[in-house]
Parts: structure tokens; C-alpha cells; sequence
């Protein structure tokens, strides 16, 4: 692996595939009653969010301190910092603090590259979400349920991704790591938040939800933002849930063994129904505990060591 | 210093190697073999290309208002270390320069730095806020004597506004340069809206954001009879436009930036803001079709768009980071890689399109002048491509009574670009590391060296 972990695209075949097997290995540690190994012991890692996700900081959280390092909460938001040289400045203070990995969230698309490469610290650099480009360990928690769900492997199975693509750097992610790893991506969307150039992204796309559901193994609803309407991308809430929404109808749309995703925070009512988001078909809150698994094995192999950790039983 | 100046052997316009005598702020004499004046000191040019002191269009002094990124007297010497003996000076300053006292402020602070003659350019607009034409009257009749109105950095995108200002300024023979920029089409852009800017998650800045409105103002400029020019112009289609309004015989010009000429939006990918500038880098399909306007005429001139920005400013996440690049110092070797290298463009093509053509579209006398008699060259006439051809029959050489305003330059040195070795107060260059060819040897204005082995004079 790289010694960052900034975009799907860093990850080859083999990379994920050492991800997820070391993630299904750390998972067992969450079955036994002290769920901690001393892998990352003296080690530092630094939560750097810059935009509020409480479930996503708890979940790197989670994930740093079962392995033993010690953790680091910085906050951005609301503090002095807001934009410019100030990411630059909190970089050096946590170089000066001796960070050996920083979990980034920012709001500015690229804002982890800057922090990777601009020689403001040493340490290793894994983007927790950046603006409307990438959220790696997103794709990899996915790929991780899906792989569960669909038979052990992700090769040639079917997967849908619906909604906001244009906004969603899960979108982007999930589609370079699904390809990587052998699925057949389609996304669907209004064509207004399609972005320019998605003809030339290792998937296909459509507008048809309807079409698209059929046909599918696994089915992830994109958060939409209601804000997205005055920017005219769609007319109104209720046309874009009657046209793109995953109802009780389209739910029956799918194969039997079809599994339901989203990312979360889901709108309820807007892009999937309340009754979608419960049934046993749906995966979502399976999704937010492999979360913890697969970061951990991020954080091993980042800062730890290229082969998967075991865990004797 | 201004005393008589012998210039051994230079190739004027890349032509045969001539003498030149410099002295009391003309060219006294000019042809092979000349004898040395008794008292002149000697400048040995041998293998030097001698050309017309170059005019830039569209520089950013930011004085007043951000002398941190650069003042008049930084960015004047930039200039002329990069080979230029005029510059016309963005009015996006603070305060605008908007009225008859801020212009003739910076014209003075260019006059008192000495090393170029500052043109300063009028904003259209009060305050460059897009609502009422400032008094491009009382700039026009200031000390200034501006020619060249512009809201730069924003565009008069008040169609009614643009057509009135349009109109205004042919009562003394003004010109509206226009920042072709739909602000609607381009809400938080941040790059070139196409393949890349999708992958990267970033704000695309859609070609027909610009082409739109050069599309509008070229109608404009017809239907009211009044010269529009186009700053830095980015994509194919609107080269396809101004072609089309050229054909019609409207009087429309454009410019192009040298950074549009060489760079392509796939240094993007690295999300370093010294890539960052308005209107963003393009594609390769796009740079070349600029390089063939920009041989063809029908992009009349080069211009800098030097945008000095702040370390801090630049040192940041790419949405935080100001748009803009230095352009003075880099401006000629960049135009003899894209251009000269590549046998678009021959010497005496880049004294026209870097000095002869922005002098006439600015209406700046003194400038972009290889003859000596009194009025401008094709003064009030439609610039044409290939105007210079004639100069290969006069041997491509200086008249005698010619203004003293030119640039030595070395085709066969090359350099590595180091940003804090430039003159500009800031570090923003995106050609910092590469290696550029040729060299600003020497710069006089009206006789005057300002720069000489490559140093202020």
C-alpha cells in the first residue's frame, strides 16, 4: 500500500483485497470481550475534522484506540481555524506534536493531498471525506458489507448507486473501488447531478431507476440535500422523491437477495422510504459497524505492516 | 545613464545582425557596420534578438490597496527584467481605480518608478460592482490619458451596461476590454468543468461560461460601431467567435495569456493552487487552438494577466487559495516555447503580437514602433494578420527616429525558473522548476537602459 490512503484509486486489487481480509480478521476481535490489540501501542493518531461528522470521528476513533494508539481529537470547527494558512499552521502544530497518522475531514475537495504533499508533515494521511471528491474508507466499509452479503466476492456482481452523484464523494470512491474489485457499477440520477465526464468513469449510467433495480445484487441511496433545489438541479423534494426515491414499490423491484445501502445521514421520506431503510434487506446499520473493522485494518496496514494481522481465537 | 548607447550586432526582429546607436531617446542610426559615436558606452549583442519593447495588456500592480502582493514599483521592474517597456494597469485595485485620481495615482507611481510607462486602465463600473458606468470621461481626460476600460476580475455582465459603455467610450476612441466570465454559469467555479474537474470533485468553469458572452459582446460591439476587446481569451470556441466577428470586419480584438498557451488542466490533479487562475487552465485541444489564433492573428495579442498573490494565499487548500499567476518575467520565454519552437511564429510575429498590436489596441503612443514618424501605425485601421511581412523587404530593421523602446533577448540561453528569484513581491508562479528558454538581456525605455545583463540597470 501507499503511505497514504487519499483516493480509491491508491488502492490496487490486491491493496483492497488485503484491506478487507484484515478487516474480517479484526472483526473478530469485536466478539470478544476485550476488544483491543496493542498493534498501534505508541503510536499517534490524530482525528483532524474539519467539518462535523460525529459518526465518522467516533468510528476512526474506535477503530485507532482498539489498536492500541493514542488519539488525538482535534476539532476544527468552531475554533479559530476556518480556511487558508490555517491548515497549514494546524499541520505543523500536529507535526510538532509527532503525529504518525492524520485522519482528515475537510470540506475543500483536495485538502488532504495539500496536507499529504505540500511538506507540512511526515506522517501518514487518510482522507475521512474531502468535499466532493473522495471517501475512501467509506467505499472500503461498503465493499466490506456487500462482499458479506453477496456471496464472498465482489467480482461481477451488480451494484447501483442512485442519487446526488455530482455532490458525493461516496459516489466517487465507490465506484473507482467497485470497479478495482470486478463490479459492474451503474449510476443512476437526474442528469443534472451527473457530473460532466462521467461517460469516461469505469461504470455506466442511466436515468431510469425503474430499469436500473431489476438488475441489481445491491442498491446504495445517495444522500440528496434539500439545499440542492435552489441551485435548480430539481424542482422539488417531492419530484425528486417520486422519480429517484427508493419507496415500497421500487423495493419490490429488486432481486430477492438484493441488499439495501446508504451511507447515512439518511432523509427518511426523501430518498428511501422508512419501511426500505427497516427491512431486513437493508444494511445500513451493519454499514456504520464494519466501519470500525475496516479502518482499523487501514490504520494497521498504514502505520503497522503489510501483512494481515491475526487474531488468534 | 541615458547618454548614447552603441548596440553591436543585434538581429532586429530575428533578422540579419545590425548595429544600432541609441541616443537622446530615439534610434539615431541603424544598419550593419555603423561607426562607433565618440562618448557611447558599448553594448556587444552578437546573437541577440533585438524587438520593439513589449507592451502587456493586462497586468495586476494591486496598488493601491495590497501592496503586500506587489506595488507599482515591484511589478514595474518585473516588467521590464522581462523585457517590457509599457504596461496597462488592471483597474481591481483598492480603492477601483475608477475615477481621475486614482488612475493618475498609479500613473504617477509608474512614472516616479521609471521602469516602464504604466498605462493604467479604468474600471467601466463604480467600485467594479457591475451597476453604474464610472467617469470614464474624467479618467480619459486625466493626466492618464486612458484608453482601455476595464471591470477585469469581474465581467460587465449587465447587458444594457455593456452596450452603453460600449457607446461611451468611442468619444475618445476607447475600448472595452471584457472578462468574459457568465457569473451565473460560473457560481463558485473553481477549474475547467470537464472530465478531470468531475473526478476531482471540484467546481467546474464551463467553456461556454465565456464563450456565451463573447458570443453577446461581439453583437454589441456591431451593432453600435465600437471596439471591444477580449481579455484572456481561454477555449477554442471562442477563438471560433472572434474569427467569425473578425470576418464580418467588426473591430474586435482579444488577447491570450501565456499560461494558456503551454499549461493544461491536468496539473490540476495535484491540487496546488499556483495552478489556480481565471479563467482556468484548459485542455490540450483548447491550447492549441489558442497557439493557432494566437499564428493566425486572429487573437491579436499576448498578455500577462501577472496576478501577484501572497504566500498565504496560495499556501492553503485549493477553494481557499486566490485565483492568479505571475506572468511578467516568464511572459517571452514562455511565448518562444509554445510559439517560436514550434514554427508558429516567427520573431518579427512576436514583436507583433507582444508589442506592436496591444500598443495600437491601447492607443498608446510611443510604443510598438519600429518607424519614427509621429502617429500610431494603422492608428484607427483594423490590425491584420501578417503585417509584418513587409518588414523582411526593409530587412527587418529600426528606423532611424524610431522611439529607443526595446528588448535584447538571448534565444540560445534557457533557465530553471526559481520563484523567489523573480522580482514580483509574490511567489505564485506555476512555471517555478521548469526550464524556459531564452533571456531578457537588456530593456531600454526612450533610451534609457532599465535592465542590462539581465539585471536592473
Amino acid at each position: 500500500m501507499k503511505r497514504h490512503l487519499l483516493s480509491a484509486a491508491d488502492l490496487s486489487r490486491d491493496d483492497a483485497l488485503v484491506v478487507l481480509d484484515t478487516a474480517e480478521e479484526l472483526a473478530l476481535l469485536a466478539n470478544r470481550p476485550i476488544k483491543k490489540l496493542p498493534t498501534l501501542r505508541g503510536r499517534t493518531v490524530v482525528n483532524l475534522f474539519f467539518e462535523d461528522s460525529t459518526r465518522t470521528r467516533i468510528s476512526f476513533e474506535a477503530a485507532a484506540k482498539r489498536l492500541s494508539a493514542d488519539v488525538i481529537n482535534f476539532s476544527a470547527k468552531g475554533s479559530s481555524v476556518s480556511k487558508g494558512e490555517s491548515l497549514k499552521d494546524t499541520a505543523l502544530t500536529l507535526e510538532a506534536m509527532g503525529a504518525d497518522a492524520v485522519v482528515i475531514r475537510h470540506s475543500s475537495s483536495g485538502a488532504p493531498h495539500r496536507l499529504a504533499y505540500s511538506g507540512w508533515i511526515r506522517g501518514s494521511v487518510l482522507n475521512a471525506g474531502d468535499g466532493t471528491h473522495e471517501h475512501p474508507t467509506q467505499a472500503l466499509l461498503d465493499a466490506f458489507t456487500m462482499r458479506r452479503h453477496l456471496g464472498g466476492s465482489i467480482d461481477g456482481r451488480r451494484i447501483t448507486i442512485v442519487g446526488d452523484v455530482l455532490h458525493s464523494r461516496v459516489a466517487r470512491s465507490n465506484v473507482l473501488l467497485l470497479a478495482t474489485l470486478g463490479a459492474e457499477v451503474t449510476l443512476v440520477a437526474p442528469p443534472t447531478l451527473l457530473p460532466v465526464g462521467v461517460d469516461g468513469w469505469p461504470c455506466s449510467y442511466g436515468y431510469d431507476l425503474d430499469a436500473a433495480l431489476p438488475k441489481s445484487d445491491a442498491v446504495m441511496m445517495l444522500r440528496i440535500q434539500r439545499e440542492r433545489m435552489q441551485a435548480a438541479y430539481f424542482p422539488s423534494a417531492r419530484e425528486y422523491s417520486r422519480r429517484y426515491g427508493l419507496d415500497a414499490r421500487r423495493f419490490g423491484l429488486l432481486p430477492e437477495h438484493a441488499i439495501v445501502m446508504h451511507p447515512g445521514p439518511m432523509n427518511r421520506g426523501m430518498e428511501i422510504a422508512a419501511e426500505v431503510a427497516d427491512s431486513d434487506r437493508s444494511v445500513i446499520v451493519e454499514q456504520v459497524t464494519n466501519g470500525v473493522s475496516v479502518r482499523m485494518a487501514v490504520l494497521y496496514l498504514l502505520l503497522g505492516g503489510r501483512e494481515p494481522a491475526e487474531v488468534s481465537a | 545613464m541615458t547618454g548614447t548607447w552603441f548596440v553591436r550586432g543585434a538581429r532586429v526582429l530575428g533578422g540579419k545582425p545590425a548595429d544600432l546607436v541609441v541616443s537622446d531617446g530615439v534610434i539615431a542610426d541603424a544598419g550593419p557596420g555603423l561607426a562607433v559615436p565618440a562618448g557611447a558606452q558599448l553594448l556587444d549583442a552578437s546573437g541577440l534578438i533585438a524587438l520593439p519593447g513589449l507592451v502587456d495588456l493586462h497586468t495586476h500592480l494591486r496598488e493601491p490597496g495590497r501592496e503586500d502582493a506587489e506595488t507599482v514599483e515591484s511589478g514595474t521592474l518585473a516588467a521590464a527584467l522581462g523585457g517590457y517597456t509599457a504596461v496597462f494597469a488592471m483597474p481591481n485595485t483598492d480603492p477601483a481605480a475608477d475615477t481621475a485620481g486614482v488612475v493618475e495615482q498609479v500613473w504617477r507611481l509608474g512614472a516616479a518608478a521609471g521602469y516602464v510607462d504604466v498605462a493604467p486602465v479604468g474600471a467601466v463600473t463604480v467600485g467594479r460592482r457591475g451597476e453604474t458606468l464610472a467617469e470614464l470621461g474624467a479618467m480619459a481626460d486625466s493626466a492618464a490619458a486612458v484608453r482601455v476600460f476595464s471591470d477585469d476580475g469581474d465581467c460587465v455582465s449587465d447587458p444594457l451596461l455593456m452596450r452603453r459603455a460600449l457607446e461611451y467610450v468611442k468619444a475618445f476612441d476607447g475600448v472595452v476590454a471584457q472578462h468574459a466570465q457568465d457569473p451565473r454559469l460560473t457560481d463558485q467555479a473553481q477549474m475547467n468543468e470537464g472530465p478531470l474537474s468531475g473526478t476531482l470533485g471540484l467546481t467546474g468553469w464551463p467553456a461556454v461560461a465565456e464563450e456565451a458572452i463573447i458570443a453577446r459582446d461581439v453583437l454589441l460591439a456591431a451593432h453600435v460601431g465600437s471596439r471591444l476587446h477580449i481579455c484572456h481569451v481561454s477555449t477554442a470556441g471562442s477563438v471560433e467567435l472572434i474569427r467569425w466577428a473578425k470576418g464580418k470586419g467588426w473591430q474586435v480584438t482579444a488577447e491570450v495569456t501565456p499560461h494558456h498557451l503551454l499549461l493544461t488542466d491536468q496539473l490540476v490533479s495535484s491540487y496546488d493552487p499556483v495552478y489556480k487562475v481565471n479563467p482556468p487552465l484548459r485542455s490540450g485541444a483548447d491550447v492549441l487552438a489558442l497557439r493557432a489564433a494566437l499564428a493566425d492573428g486572429t487573437i491579436d495579442a499576448v498578455a500577462t494577466d501577472h496576478a501577484p498573490h501572497p504566500v498565504e494565499d496560495k499556501d492553503c487548500e485549493w477553494s481557499a487559495a486566490a485565483f492568479g499567476m505571475l506572468g511578467l518575467q516568464t511572459a517571452l520565454p514562455v511565448v518562444h516555447q509554445a510559439m517560436v519552437e514550434t514554427g508558429l511564429l516567427d520573431w518579427a510575429g512576436v514583436a507583433d503580437r507582444m508589442s506592436i498590436r496591444p500598443a495600437r489596441i491601447g492607443r498608446l503612443p510611443g510604443h510598438g514602433r519600429l518607424t519614427g514618424d509621429g502617429g500610431l501605425p494603422g492608428y484607427g485601421g483594423l490590425p491584420r494578420s501578417g503585417e509584418l511581412d513587409r518588414s523582411d523587404e526593409l530587412d527587418r530593421q529600426f528606423e532611424v527616429g524610431a522611439p529607443a523602446n526595446l528588448v535584447l533577448y538571448d534565444p540560445a540561453a534557457s533557465w530553471v525558473v526559481d520563484a523567489a528569484a523573480l522580482a514580483s513581491k509574490s511567489r505564485n508562479t506555476p512555471f517555478a522548476g521548469r526550464r524556459l528558454p531564452g533571456s531578457v538581456v537588456a530593456t531600454f525605455l526612450r533610451g534609457r537602459p532599465t535592465v542590462l545583463d539581465g539585471k536592473p540597470a
